[in-house]
């Protein structure tokens, strides 16, 4: 039995497939949703977002959003959503150096946040990324 | 003759802005087919994000105040996002979003600050003397969401800290390639559209229904700004199109005449020569 799955940022479709099984960063910690999982609607929070359908697995990094699981699919609103691999490793880790570097310089408070969301959000790409390498090597 | 020659340098003239208006014809063409795509590409999210948000606002309230933006306040200030091209040669299209924004202002009988977008509304907005809050030029033909945060930012804080009481967006909905009508919607407060009974599924809501619509209402207000921009960058290159069809058609119009007139000038100086050349002819016999 599998669920539909759609994930939508505002500027695009992300995502579209009838998948097993979804495990998303929710705000209260990661949770894994099957199919026949009751209605809910729950904000996400950064993090790694894993899709599985048969054997294979994708990765995601998602920086925040909602998801509302209903009795026939699965909605993701993302603020931003990337697959593994489509992100550009070599972007994200020198979006991770400015942010770094900025972070090492005295800013003001909103400055400070801003640097520190880049710098998460380049770990988070990074990270992703780097599972996904992980696995085609293994394969 | 001088004349020919005259007539033949209009000619030319004319040929290569005719050349100039075909090529900004096809160049808003295909910018206008991208416009709309990046619309249609955001449909679903805009759906979800109103079907989620009427759902939660026909929730019985705990008590509670509602959010800041479903808040509905006596108006003493009211805001106008006015939404126009940062360039001109496309028809009517900037002067009609003015004149609707201008009297909008007027039939008020509070005080209207403006937001511009658009380089033609901010100046625009200038000339006349009203009060700019801000003024956002230069967002390009694909701006992306992060593009038009800046502009919800300010109506989002300036709405919740009562500074302004009612937001209305103004900018050209694009209907279809020929007919762009400039509209004037409210922002703000967010009103729910009603909720159809059969819909209404028992969510679990983390961490609760008050969080998910705090946080759902300024990602709504943002998406809609984001798609006004969108649509009136659609209504833009399509006005812009066919203004430059026109000036193209016209041209070509214009080549005819100018044409005919240059081959009778022609026609007519062979005429004399020729006469000159028999009557000389006639003279040494």
């Amino acid at each position: 039995m599998a669920i539909r799955l759609d994930i939508v940022t505002a500027e695009q479709l992300v995502f579209s497939d009838d998948v097993d099984i979804v495990v998303a960063p929710g705000i209260d910690g990661e949770l894994a949703i099957l199919p026949r999982h009751a209605p809910l609607m729950t904000m996400l929070q950064p993090g790694e977002l894993r899709v599985r359908k048969g054997g294979e697995e994708t990765f995601m990094a998602i920086t925040g959003g909602f998801l509302e699981v209903r009795p026939d699919r699965i909605t993701i609103l993302a603020d931003a959503a990337e697959r593994a691999e489509d992100i550009d490793a070599a972007r994200a880790e020198e979006a991770k150096r400015r942010a770094e570097e900025r972070l090492r310089g005295t800013l003001s408070e909103t400055d400070m946040a801003r640097a520190e969301a880049a710098l998460r959000r380049s770990l988070l790409r990074l990270r992703v990324a780097e599972k996904r390498r992980r696995r085609r090597s293994e394969l | 003759m001088a004349n020919i020659r005259l007539i033949r340098r209009r000619i030319r003239g004319v040929q290569s802005t005719a050349k100039i208006t075909r090529a900004m014809e096809m160049i808003a063409t295909s910018k206008m087919r991208r416009a709309q795509e990046a619309g249609v590409a955001g449909r679903p999210y805009d759906e979800k994000i109103r079907q989620v948000i009427s759902a939660l606002a026909a929730l019985p309230q705990s008590g509670g105040a509602p959010h800041p933006l479903l808040q509905r306040r006596p108006v003493v200030k009211i805001a106008v996002v006015h939404i126009t091209s940062d360039r001109g040669l496309c028809g009517g299209l900037n002067s009609n979003i003015n004149r609707t924004t201008a009297s909008f202002i007027l039939e008020q009988k509070v005080p209207v600050t403006v937001i511009t977008v658009g380089r033609k509304g901010s100046e625009f907005m200038r000339r006349v003397g009203r009060d700019v809050r801000a003024e956002f030029t230069r967002l390009g033909d694909r701006p992306s969401l992060l593009d038009t945060l800046p502009i919800s930012r300010i109506v989002i804080d300036d709405y919740s800290s009562g500074l302004v009481d009612m937001v209305y967006l103004a900018y050209a909905r694009f209907v279809t390639t020929m007919t762009q009508t400039p509209v004037l919607e409210q922002l703000l407060p967010v009103e729910p559209a009603e909720m159809p009974a059969m819909q209404n599924v028992e969510y679990i809501y983390e961490p609760g229904p008050e969080a998910v619509l705090g946080e759902l209402l300024p990602r709504f207000v943002e998406m809609e700004v984001y798609h006004a921009v969108l649509e009136s960058i659609a209504s833009e290159q399509s006005a812009r199109m066919v203004a430059m069809r026109n000036a193209t058609e016209s041209a070509h119009e214009l080549i005819d005449d100018l044409t005919l007139l240059y081959n009778k000038a022609r026609q007519e100086s062979i005429t004399t020569e020729l006469l000159d050349i028999t009557g000389g002819a006639a003279a040494l016999k």
